[in-house]
């Protein structure tokens, strides 16, 4: 009995997936115990965190692939409608309006269109899959852009670059022309000095420029950058060991349990501990792709590849910007930052691998 | 791509896919390569030079705080400045045992009690690690006394800073406010404003008054140096340097030599004064008795000065110009002679006959006149030169409360004037939708009659007496109130502060005519407030008013000997000269002054005297009635 209520708790989720994601957030609650200078209150919050993700996977991994299909469209318009009320009546907090006051909880919408962007293009193209031309694309493009144009007014800028990317992978799997990528990166380029005089405000341009360049605010993020290039490179071929972190400890590493998680891990574990740590990432990445490259519809294919390399990009993104390579944009380390959003947000995409993964049955379209 | 039109071909499809796989798989590799050659970089190729940054030196980022801006008045008299001094200060996490720390340096330094008690204050209100005040204004001496042994105190720092210093105390303190230590509301709302960053280093911020609503002008810019620290956090070197940008110069549009004349013309009196160029909305003098002495509160005030701030019933913190909120009186009046004559109620010829009273059709309750046995016959003139009652009682009764209500709105009353200053109240003009929505209470004719001589509900502020006042005086043409003329960049240029454009009431020509003819009179023989202008070259305009701080029953008589200081009338003043081409509009209250005419109307004369004729008057004259003056 027990036996067979075990299997069927199992049956459908991917084991090897499971064990590196499972190495991924224990990697996660021992950096945080260190960072949080060994208190134990954050450590147990993101146990929490850890266990409402888990559950979240586990009935995504358990819908079948209809669902998953169907879900596209009625989380997308959702999303929008979100969207748009924040730009209404959403709540300002930090310069930016991203959060939506719903009476009981605070809600910011951007984080449920990293799930429903790629997922809708995804079902935009299965269903004119048969008869793909530029004009489809080209309309899977406009679905992308509008989300984007909304999050960047909030204004969010990192968050749209990365459902930016996030499109673009569906986009690019889905076949678009090497040609058409050049001739809109190009435009893209031309039109940047239009866009940059007519279309942004002076702050606008201010949050970008200090992107681009984080001396100009060495008192703000740049002292950020710095202090994480310190935390790195002083950590060494081996690290300072566990808890011996000097620039987490003195205090020089500020947002250390979030988005600068990793210069903790770097300074205390160095150049061996990045090698593990990337190791780790490029094993879950690498599951990924082979459930990608096996997955059985155009849709899951679409999906599946987006979120595999969306999970890239973001890991990326942050090591970027610890060790100052890309500028300061507010991006966590996946399943290593502390917070329940993001870590809910990557259980929904990894549940749904493993749905991709484990029912095999072709889905009738 | 075009070779989706053809038929689908499962195979080819799955292939094309699984390259473009291959393809993505070649990006992730690539941009892990590159981050693990970063890495390589900073841990292995650079890692001793970041070891010694972490260990030894560390880089720091100290933050250059900005000077802070002037303010000064319309002549560049300056009324907030900035002085260098010394200071001792603590940081608690790093000081140990307090109290012994401090009687401890009480052996070097002077510290009185009331720096510790300041101090406990500040403790309470801070985080540990922050640096905190116990002493201001070190001498020279005591400098190098505590220098010689700092040793043997660890987290007492002396730190050369800029203070600020408002040289007018009291006089300008509810106008200019004053700056007080960032506290942690302070910082969360720099937070949401973006501003954290620009505050580092920064121990003040404008707290009231103009201080607060002009902070993002007067903080300007931080500046900021990298240093290489050593490990006892001492700076080795400076790698680089960004300048700060201090804060803008504020020019006012105060006189402050009308400022100090207004506040002694006061004595020993409480009130308000307002005075305004009616032709632009400049606030010359902005007084408000008593005041504070706002350099009290740049380091945290301490205890004892604070309770006895706080619990003064001379409510010095109260700024009565803004916030005040009284009875007009009488001196609402030449407006509602506006109003009457703008809906044709009144004309300017119609006759009221007072026998001393006003009761309204079917009832005997008695609306007294101030003037027992009344005034007599009564046309608009004579009602307004002598503040007549039962024709304001007539002339509301037959007016209407709604009526009353739109006009007097459009001059300003029960709402906000938008002056550039925080925390302004907006007065009350009631009508019968907020009678009922206030008090749920149907509107009564007897509540007309009480706001047709400015009781009963009705409040304004000072600060919109005088508004209503210069628009009247300039012909029905508005302008907003506002304190602050030019705006000096630290760069040299100045910036004249943009006028808001003039409201024009449309008035009628002849209308506003009589009244002003009738608010002339007032400071004529007949007039309620002839001392006012006994023997000016010029001629004043003006109106008396009471404000009746306990009510009289019905059948009693008005006693100010028998009352209580505190529950005698105030007096209001309103005026404006030279009558025939005004420069300046004043409002006067004064606090259980009894009649307008003799306690506000001379406070208004010795600044139109000061104004328009350069009169300094000789040391504080007394402030009694002048003798002939008429009641009101």
């Amino acid at each position: 009995m027990i036996k067979q209520l075990w299997k069927r708790f199992i049956l459908h989720l991917d084991p090897v997936l499971l064990a590196g994601l499972g190495l991924l957030v224990c990697t996660s609650l021992l950096v945080l115990y260190s960072a949080s200078d060994g208190s134990w209150s954050r450590v147990l919050a993101q146990a929490l965190n850890i266990a409402v993700a888990f559950v979240a996977l586990w009935l995504v991994a358990n819908m079948p692939l209809h669902y998953l299909l169907r879900s596209a469209v009625p989380l997308y318009v959702l999303g929008m409608i979100l969207l748009v009320a924040v730009a209404l009546f959403g709540e300002i907090s930090h310069g930016a309006r991203r959060w939506l006051n719903l009476g009981v909880a605070t809600i910011q919408p951007s984080e449920l269109m990293k799930i429903a962007v790629p997922l809708m293009m995804a079902w935009y193209f299965e269903k004119h899959e048969a008869t793909l031309t530029l004009k489809n694309y080209f309309i899977a493009t406009l679905l992308l852009l509008l989300p984007i144009g909304l999050i960047a007014r909030q204004p969010d800028l990192g968050t749209a670059v990365l459902i930016g990317a996030s499109g673009f992978y569906v986009l690019f799997l889905a076949g678009l022309s090497w040609r058409v990528m050049l001739a809109s990166f190009i435009a893209g380029l031309a039109s940047a000095p239009f866009i940059w005089k007519y279309l942004l405000h002076d702050y606008q341009k201010h949050r970008i420029m200090m992107l681009l360049d984080p001396t100009q605010d060495a008192l703000g993020q740049g002292y950020h950058t710095i202090q994480g290039m310190i935390a790195v490179g002083s950590g060494g071929l081996l690290g300072k060991g566990y808890m011996h972190g000097t620039q987490a400890h003195l205090d020089f590493l500020p947002e250390r349990t979030t988005d600068f998680i990793f210069a903790v891990y770097s300074e205390e574990f160095g150049l061996l501990g990045n090698l593990i740590l990337i190791g780790l990432y490029l094993f879950v990445i690498g599951r990924g792709f082979i459930i990608t490259g096996n997955a059985s519809t155009y849709f899951t294919r679409l999906t599946a590849g987006s979120i595999t390399l969306t999970f890239f990009t973001y890991a990326f993104v942050n090591m970027g910007m610890v060790s100052g390579i890309l500028p300061v944009v507010g991006v966590p380390l996946p399943l290593i930052s502390y917070g329940g959003t993001s870590m809910l947000t990557l259980a929904l995409g990894f549940g749904m691998l493993m749905s991709i993964y484990t029912h095999k049955q072709l889905v009738k379209t | 791509m075009k070779r989706r039109v053809e038929i689908r071909n499962h195979q080819r499809e799955i292939y094309y896919f699984r390259l473009r796989l291959a393809l993505s798989i070649g990006f992730v590799l690539l941009l892990l390569l590159v981050l693990l050659g970063r890495f390589f970089y900073l841990q292995v190729v650079r890692q001793s030079h970041f070891s010694t940054l972490a260990e030894n030196n560390r880089i720091s980022v100290l933050p250059i705080v900005p000077n802070r801006g002037l303010i000064l008045d319309r002549n560049g008299v300056v009324l907030a400045r900035n002085y260098s001094g010394y200071t001792l200060e603590i940081t608690p996490s790093k000081a140990g045992d307090l109290d012994k720390t401090i009687s401890e340096l009480a052996k070097l330094v002077d510290i009185q009690p009331r720096d510790r008690k300041r101090f406990r204050k500040l403790l309470a209100e801070s985080r540990d690690f922050a640096s905190l005040p116990i002493r201001s204004r070190l001498s020279d001496e005591e400098v190098a006394r505590f220098a010689a042994q700092s040793y043997r105190f660890p987290g007492v720092k002396i730190k050369a800073r800029l203070f600020r210093e408002y040289p007018y105390h009291e006089e300008t303190s509810h106008l200019i406010g004053y700056v007080g230590r960032i506290n942690d509301r302070d910082i969360d709302r720099l937070e949401s404003d973006d501003q954290l960053a620009n505050y580092r280093g920064s121990d003040y911020i404008g707290k009231a008054g103009v201080e607060q609503n002009y902070e993002k002008e007067l903080h300007g810019t931080a500046g900021f140096e990298q240093v290489e620290v050593d490990a006892g956090g001492r700076a080795v070197r400076v790698l680089s340097r960004t300048p700060p940008i201090s804060g803008d110069s504020l020019k006012l549009t105060l006189d402050a030599k009308l400022q100090q004349i207004a506040v002694q013309a006061f004595g020993h009196y409480r009130g308000a004064l307002v005075a305004i160029d009616p032709n632009n909305g400049e606030v010359l003098a902005f007084v408000s008795k008593p005041g504070f002495d706002s350099n009290l509160f740049i380091d945290g005030i301490d205890t004892d000065s604070w309770n006895a701030l706080n619990n003064s019933p001379d409510t010095p913190l109260l700024n009565r110009v803004l916030q005040g909120q009284y009875p007009p009186g009488s001196t609402i009046k030449p407006f509602l002679a506006l109003a009457a004559l703008h809906y044709g109620t009144r004309t300017p010829t119609y006759i009221t006959n007072d026998p001393g009273y006003f009761t309204l059709p079917g009832s005997s309750h008695r609306y007294r006149d101030w003037k027992d046995g009344g005034h007599g016959k009564v046309d608009m003139f004579k009602a307004i030169q002598q503040s007549c009652d039962t024709y304001f009682y007539s002339l509301a009764n037959d007016t209407g409360i709604d009526k009353m209500h739109d006009f007097l709105l459009k001059f300003g009353f029960g709402k906000k004037t938008g002056i550039d200053l925080e925390g302004e109240q907006s007065g009350l003009l009631p009508s019968p939708a907020w009678k009922e929505k206030r008090y749920h209470q149907q509107w009564y004719p007897g509540d007309t009659i009480s706001a047709g001589i400015g009781q009963g509900y009705v409040l304004v502020t000072p600060l919109q007496l005088a508004v209503a006042v210069a628009t009247l005086a300039n012909n029905g043409v508005a302008y907003q109130p506002h304190v602050v003329k030019e705006i000096e960049h630290s760069g040299g240029h100045e910036e004249q502060v943009p006028l808001a454009p003039p409201v024009d009431l449309h008035l009628n020509p002849q209308d506003v005519a009589l009244v002003k003819s009738a608010m002339m009179a007032v400071t004529k023989p007949g007039g309620t407030a002839v001392s006012a202008n006994y023997g000016t070259p010029y001629d004043i305009a003006g109106k008396t008013g009471t404000a009746q701080v306990v009510g009289v029953k019905q059948g009693e008589k008005y006693d100010a000997s028998a009352l209580s200081e505190r529950n005698r009338d105030h007096a209001w003043f309103i005026a404006f000269a030279p009558a025939d081409k005004p420069k300046l509009a004043v409002a006067v209250l004064v606090e259980n002054g009894g009649h307008g005419g003799s306690t506000a109307a001379p406070i208004a004369r010795k600044v139109f005297d000061y104004y328009l004729l350069g009169k300094v008057p000789k040391p504080l004259p007394q402030t009694h009635g002048a003798e002939g003056d008429q009641s009101d």
